[in-house]
């Protein structure tokens, strides 16, 4: 699926490029892409390494174990199947955290991590399993308490109320997941009924 | 409000360390390990990185955002959904540092108190980089298949943007 989204892209560029007479903009921009991932890479693993290494201490001290315990209602009903006290369960809470308190730096190395729990306890390498396509589209979605990107953002354009918006962000934030969380499960069942077992 | 938001990193900084050293953690030691880990994972990542910002790049640079943004206009505004913020939908889910540069412009360019500008914070709000994430997840643990991710994650995408606009009839008005 990926692969379509990359293709369709890159064709789209290449026709508006060439219907807009942009195609040395298009050219410079294919070879600048990589370097700006590059840059980015560095930047973000710094946070990686911070996280990753907050996230070891956690676990340790039998930190994480506690949060997922917190969290476990939550994971029982979109994770079926995973236990509690496993290290895919400690990681996905610690993730969520992250994500709820809206610490985005956060959430990826933490996510990453949770990634490669559930890829351990996958039937099979190279596919995603049910618990990986929740998970991810989990994290596509946003669930946020208080979006302070945007707050700082509107407030520093002279906004009266910056934070008037919370109730609708999260009203949509909460019909966006759960949208999209059904239909993860409802397109799981369609697809490859081997999965239907897969725990 | 702001205050709160900058305490949260350090305060969780600091109770996580204060925790594993209650717990007899070795935490200098703990934390080394993991970071090291990190490096790894960023570097993982990478070649999903690449693909993915080459060809955002691409994307941007042709104007095809201003075309899909003029094609897209006769439907939404048949449906009610402020035509400002197209190129501001069509953006999130693939360029996160993009979809803001286009939010801070509808901001300073109808006021964040105006109509579009609280469209446009509620879409910015409750979506996130789709394809970014997606690309990245999946990319550190090497899944070629994501089988039926990106239709979910899109189908998310898509009610929130629409919902936003019923949000803030409702609520904001």
């Amino acid at each position: 699926m990926m692969s379509y989204v990359f293709l369709g892209m890159v064709f789209l560029s290449v026709v508006f490029g060439f219907l807009t007479g942009r195609m040395g903009e298009v050219s410079n921009a294919a070879l600048d892409g990589g370097m700006q991932a590059v840059t980015l890479s560095i930047k973000l693993m710094g946070a990686m390494c911070l996280w990753s290494g907050v996230m070891k201490i956690a676990e340790r001290s039998g930190l994480t174990k506690k949060l997922a315990k917190l969290l476990s209602p939550i994971l029982k009903l979109l994770f079926r199947g995973i236990k509690p006290d496993s290290k895919a369960a400690q990681a996905i809470s610690m993730n969520m955290i992250a994500n709820f308190l809206g610490l985005g730096n956060a959430a990826t190395p933490l996510g990453i991590s949770a990634m490669k729990e559930l890829s351990k306890v996958s039937l099979e390498t190279g596919t995603a399993s049910n618990h990986m396509v929740t998970f991810v589209v989990l994290n596509t979605a946003s669930i946020q308490l208080i979006p302070t990107t945007i707050a700082t953002l509107r407030l520093a354009h002279g906004s009266a109320a910056p934070m008037e918006i919370l109730p609708a962000v999260w009203l949509c934030s909460a019909l966006s997941v759960t949208v999209g969380i059904f239909m993860a499960k409802v397109l799981a069942k369609k697809e490859e009924p081997c999965y239907a077992k897969h725990r | 409000m702001r205050n709160i938001a900058d305490c949260i990193i350090p305060l969780i900084l600091c109770a996580i360390f204060l925790y594993g050293l209650l717990h007899g953690v070795n935490i200098f030691d703990s934390f080394l390990e993991g970071a090291k880990e990190g490096i790894s994972t960023s570097f993982g990542i990478l070649p999903a990185l690449v693909a993915l910002m080459t060809c955002i790049a691409m994307f941007n640079a042709s104007g095809a955002l201003d075309i899909l943004t003029n094609a897209l206009r006769p439907i939404c505004e048949a449906i009610g959904f402020p035509p400002e913020t197209i190129p501001l939908a069509l953006l999130r889910p693939i360029s996160g540092s993009g979809a803001l540069a286009i939010y801070e412009n509808l901001l300073s360019n109808y006021g964040p108190d105006s109509f579009v500008g609280k469209v446009a914070s509620v879409m910015q709000g409750s979506t996130e980089t789709t394809f970014y994430t997606i690309a990245v997840y999946y990319g550190a643990v090497k899944v070629k298949k994501t089988r039926h991710t990106v239709p979910s994650a899109l189908s998310a995408d898509l009610t929130g943007f629409l919902m936003s606009v019923v949000a803030v009839r409702l609520l904001l008005l």
